[in-house]
């Protein structure tokens, strides 16, 4: 099976007596309070998927990600993983401080030793992780909402937040173990934030067909006004397993993160997740991560040629769509046949009918799976 | 300790000639000296490599490993 990202899997859990000693001792420390997105990130970094990461990162780390997106050790890593303070919560603490990180209710969450807490160019970092300054790529936009100080330093687990599907929450070790078990030693991830469409299913398929197993692994959490919801997407791909996925060969798992839409460098990110997860095969679609028209539609497959060292092999399609002439799902690798004769699963066609409460055509979208959205008033994020 | 103590002892191999000579084409321009020392590099990188596999295979302890099955078994995901 394939190494964690950069050699080992980090798991940032304290033991129970410490934790308990930690809780004991909270009185005497300084506490920070953090968002939902951010308690996500504590969790991934506490258990390996943000590998080989132990904490949020220090000024170095982030300039030196910032421009040559690796890590100071040479790991490759496509943009910072920070944490944000206000400029007044920033003088109740030092350098060399233990502080907690909290949720809104006061819960404690983990332990931080503050390594150093320094400014940073919110207008620098929105150009080099998203390529524009436009505030209306929500990446950019959630930049310059941050606050005007970071803090860098290493973290501890000390209360696991719950899951938003229990069920299906599994970390790097469980996959890991799980990969062993069923004797998969070459996995393919397949990223998604969309229910899917027979698009999809062919990728996906056609990726399972040259590995062991097949790892959907949809992201759950912020995610802009329009996209799906969670419970949509789960739900979806709950009833195309069960119908037409050889269950021995599938394994679906969430994976709790906000989308960036940073487009390229995002599916850079989604491949050492993944890589973290034990997968060693990426399906990188057309404008993967991607918003509005920020990125090349092919600007995420060109970014692999730069990390050869990346571990994890990107499977990448240019596009498919169904061919009413071949009358198969294809890709424009291995069907000759023009335009004409392409439905290419737009997903704004998809979204119309939708939205207008009509199952989209069978030939694009499994009526089953049109049946399970229809359920929904309104499938998306508002 | 005598000079004789630290020498490393070699031994002989036989390799097709053929291979041999695939060997000495691939040689051309990297700075090994001899087949002898090219096989010997590219031996210690294909052991290194499995070893390397043998130990992300080991990567959990059984202790841990039977905690996870656990829980997989409790989710559904083996039986």
């Amino acid at each position: 099976m394939i190494q964690p990202h950069g050699g080992t899997l980090i798991n940032k859990e304290l033991p129970k007596t410490e934790k308990a000693r930690i809780v004991e001792q909270a009185n005497e420390l300084e506490k920070i309070q953090v968002n939902p997105q951010t308690i996500k990130v504590i969790k991934n970094i506490s258990f390996g998927v943000f590998s080989p990461l132990e904490g949020f990162m220090n000024e170095n780390n982030y300039k030196y990600v910032l421009e040559h997106m690796y890590l100071e050790n040479n790991v490759a890593w496509p943009f910072p993983i920070i944490l944000d303070v206000s400029e007044n919560k920033a003088k109740t603490f030092s350098s060399d401080d233990r502080v907690l990180l909290v949720d809104d209710k006061d819960n404690v969450i983990a332990l931080m030793d503050v390594e150093d807490i320094y400014s940073y160019d919110k207008k620098e970092f929105a150009e080099k992780v998203y390529g524009t300054l436009d505030q209306e790529h929500p990446g950019v936009a959630d930049v310059y909402s941050k606050e005007e100080k970071l803090i860098g330093g290493e973290i501890f687990l000390i209360n696991e937040p719950k899951a938003i599907f229990p069920d299906l929450d599994l970390k790097p070790i469980e996959t890991r173990v799980l990969f062993k078990e069923k004797k998969w030693d070459r996995v393919v991830a397949f990223q998604t934030r969309n229910p899917p469409h027979l698009g999809h299913e062919y990728v996906q398929k056609a990726g399972l067909t040259y590995v062991d197993g097949l790892f959907i692994n949809p992201v759950i959490g912020k995610k802009k006004v329009g996209d799906f919801l969670d419970e949509v997407i789960i739900k979806a791909y709950q009833e195309l397993i069960k119908e037409y996925y050889p269950k021995d060969r599938v394994v679906l798992s969430t994976f709790e993160t906000e989308m960036r839409y940073a487009g390229p460098k995002e599916a850079i990110f989604h491949a050492i997740t993944r890589k973290n997860f034990g997968c060693d095969h990426i399906i990188i679609g057309r404008d993967h991560a991607g918003v509005g028209n920020y990125y090349g539609p092919y600007d995420a497959h060109f970014i692999f040629d730069h990390f050869p060292d990346l571990g994890i092999e990107p499977i990448k399609f240019r596009s498919f769509s169904k061919c009413s002439k071949c009358d198969a799902v294809v890709n424009d690798k291995i069907c000759p046949h023009p335009p004409e004769f392409q439905n290419y699963f737009a997903g704004r066609e998809i979204r119309e009918a939708l939205q207008a409460g009509k199952p989209p055509d069978p030939e694009v979208m499994r009526p089953e799976i049109a049946k399970i959205i229809l359920q929904y008033k309104n499938p998306f994020v508002t | 300790m005598s000079d004789d103590e630290h020498k490393v002892e070699y031994t002989t191999v036989s390799l097709p000639k053929p291979l041999v000579e695939k060997i000495k084409e691939r040689m051309k321009g990297t700075g090994f000296s001899s087949v002898s020392s090219y096989v010997t590099y590219v031996l210690r990188q294909v052991l290194s490599s499995i070893e390397e596999d043998e130990r992300s295979k080991q990567a959990f302890t059984k202790e841990e490993e039977e905690k996870v099955k656990q829980r997989l078994r409790d989710l559904g995901y083996i039986d």
